[in-house]
């Protein structure tokens, strides 16, 4: 079976969100990148299926952006057979139609079965990747994804798809198809540094072209800014020490504790 | 024992092959005499105590042990070490390649030591804090820090901040004391900034050899192009590793923890030892400093040149001292350790500095002071055993702390 996976990259959350001075965008001059949380989880659904199946492949397809080479790396060292770099030399990432013109035209001629991609990004505006880039694929469909169970003949998948209420689907797709990857069936697996400085050594990074224009958004932002401070909300200002203390304070006067 | 083993079975290649003690003794020539396992103080949960996973190992059951929950319940006490008769370095030698070679296996490590070792590669800190705010600790300092990442110069002491001291909240007044400390002994000083990173000691204990290796070739960097006469740290586990390990890839440097540093300028520091404080304390020998280089007057000999104070002595204590459970990767280890039945070690530890009627636990190393207060709060003895590290003791006797007082 032959499995593909995107991985992106997303600002990473321990540096705090700066907005642009046009306030239309956020700040990434000065921020860290960090892989997106379920796309590890699609890599590592890719990955398990690969063990699980043998004779299966994984190809990992990112775009150059952020600290993508080592997040490429890593795949290699956790067992991805491919590694595909799309350049990409814009300041802001793709919105996610355009990311989705972008990976469909790098992964159409890996002839897929499976395409995994992170059920969500965090830095996703208008939609996520995941349906878009089925609909660029012509591939069925299935979102909100833990668990995926190919049948024999590899004609065919078994899917668990969560819905609210914590309620499962059980659902059987053809293949090919395309899955938003909400978890995988195992943990994240922990791959030890010298084996992805092995596959710094050994792995080769492949390019490929995947010249796309930003087709026109569906949403256009008007304003970026933190969160304002609205009637009955006090925002409390001041060191942590100072904020706690003001905390305390104020429970104390509304009875909270003594 | 089994001294020459010219033919071996495969399985026991790995055994062979490994450097755990002087003249690159095997942990071939253990003789099973059970000292190790009799000392070590997890060993009673463990499913395959220190000896019979040597056991286990050399007699071809050497996966078994690879999978054993108990490969990742040493906190790096080293008291094995310590009695082992044949000398046989388990702590620094067969455990930490076991661990290496468990996850090279495909074994998973504890959850809370995978993200340890994750921030560690990401962000160069155990804490998973950011980079830029390592320096946080010195915002409102009142002595000035030269960093020398930004102002080379030399000096006669570069000060190894750590993890610990420069992030966590409760060890930056220790941190800031010691600044003060350091400016007040009138030494040339200066940091490193935000672009230290951890120096990997525990990633180094728990078998992550290439994370370890990285972090070596990253500080040798920055090290080699600063000038000083002298590395100086709070945390004896980096000490550690800079004074062992550090030079097995070329990287030598001088270096000192801080209880023999400030030993060492005794003379000046009595003249400015003039505040008394008024307490009964007891030293907690951190495991590194003590078991392995024999650290055990230095920071007696600090405490009570202090003013007032009366120092006490737990019932183990020196080289016999009980460990707090925290070095050594222990600090990512407390959900494992309770999940198989074993018991935080400070929890034990904090009970034995209250049977003496101490006042105050003194600590030297930056793990202890979360892991005594927590337990202090566990024990029902907060407010009546304060925590403080020689360094906070020292500053208040000398009118720098922080205004907290014994």
């Amino acid at each position: 079976m032959k499995i593909a996976a995107v991985v992106r990259q997303v600002p990473d959350l321990i540096e705090p969100v700066e907005i642009a001075g046009s306030e239309k965008t956020v700040d990434l001059d000065g921020a860290t990148f960090r892989v997106n949380e379920a796309d590890d989880l699609a890599l590592e659904q890719a990955i398990l299926l690969k063990e699980k199946l043998g004779g299966s492949a994984v190809t990992v397809v990112a775009l150059d952006f952020g600290d993508i080479d080592n997040t490429l790396y890593a795949a290699a060292a956790k067992g991805a057979d491919r590694i595909i770099k799309i350049p990409y030399d814009q300041q802001q990432p793709p919105a996610p139609k355009h990311a989705a013109a972008i990976y469909a035209e790098a992964i159409r001629g890996l002839e897929a079965d499976l395409v995994l991609v992170g059920s969500y990004a965090h830095d996703e505006l208008e939609s996520t990747l995941a349906p878009l880039l089925a609909g660029k694929l012509d591939l069925p469909f299935v979102g909100v994804v833990r668990g995926v169970r190919p049948s024999a003949d590899g004609s065919s998948a078994t899917v668990f798809k969560e819905f609210p209420g914590a309620a499962v689907a059980k659902m059987n797709v053809k293949l090919p198809a395309l899955l938003g990857i909400l978890s995988a069936d195992e943990p994240l697996r922990y791959v030890p540094v010298s084996r992805i400085r092995a596959a710094m050594k050994t792995a080769k990074i492949e390019e490929q072209e995947a010249p796309v224009p930003a087709p026109a958004s569906a949403a256009t932002i008007e304003r970026l800014h933190h969160p304002a401070a609205g009637a009955g909300a006090e925002i409390l200002k001041g060191s942590v020490e100072e904020v706690a203390a003001k905390i305390v304070s104020i429970f104390r006067e509304k009875g909270v504790c003594k | 024992m089994i001294a020459n083993h010219a033919k071996v079975k495969p399985e026991l290649e790995f055994l062979t092959q490994l450097d755990v003690g002087p003249d690159r003794k095997t942990v071939l020539n253990c003789m099973q005499c059970g000292a190790c396992s009799g000392s070590c103080p997890l060993g009673d949960v463990m499913e395959y105590p220190p000896r019979q996973m040597i056991l286990n190992a050399r007699s071809g059951c050497l996966d078994d042990v690879l999978k054993s929950p108990s490969l990742w319940m040493c906190i790096g006490c080293y008291t094995c070490s310590h009695r082992c008769p044949r000398a046989i370095e388990l702590t620094d030698g067969l455990w930490p390649a076991m661990r290496d070679k468990a996850m090279q296996n495909g074994v998973q490590p504890p959850k809370e030591l995978q993200d340890a070792f994750q921030n560690v590669f990401k962000y160069g800190n155990s804490l998973g804090e950011s980079p830029r705010k390592r320096m946080a600790w010195a915002e409102k300092l009142d002595v000035s820090v030269r960093d020398l990442s930004k102002e080379p110069a030399g000096v006669e002491v570069l000060w190894l901040v750590c993890d610990y001291p420069a992030y966590y909240p409760r060890n930056r007044v220790v941190t800031r004391a010691f600044a003060r400390i350091l400016t007040a002994l009138g030494i040339r000083w200066g940091v490193l900034g935000n672009k230290e990173r951890t120096i990997g000691d525990c990633d180094r204990l728990f078998g992550e050899e290439g994370l370890f290796e990285s972090l070596v070739e990253y500080n040798r960097g920055l090290l080699d192009e600063c000038q000083f006469e002298k590395i100086v740290l709070l945390d004896p586990h980096s000490y550690r590793s800079l004074e062992k390990f550090y030079p097995r890839f070329g990287a030598k440097y001088p270096v000192e923890h801080y209880t023999t540093f400030l030993a060492g300028r005794m003379d000046q520091l009595k003249q400015l030892l003039t505040k008394p404080v008024e307490a009964t304390v007891t030293y907690h020998d951190n495991c590194c400093a003590g078991r392995r280089y024999d650290c055990f007057d230095p920071p007696r000999t600090l405490l009570q040149t202090i003013p007032g104070v009366k120092l006490v002595e737990m019932d183990h204590n020196r080289q016999d001292a009980l460990c707090c459970g925290g070095g050594g990767g222990g600090m990512w280890l407390d959900g494992h350790i309770a999940a198989h039945g074993g018991q935080r070690l400070s929890d034990r530890r904090i009970q034995e500095a209250a049977d003496v009627q101490a006042d105050v636990l003194a600590v030297s190393c930056p793990f202890e002071l979360s892991r005594f207060e927590d337990s202090a709060k566990v024990a029902g003895l907060e407010g009546r055993i304060k925590v403080r590290d020689i360094v906070e003791l020292l500053a208040e006797s000398m009118d720098l702390g922080e205004r907290e007082t014994t």
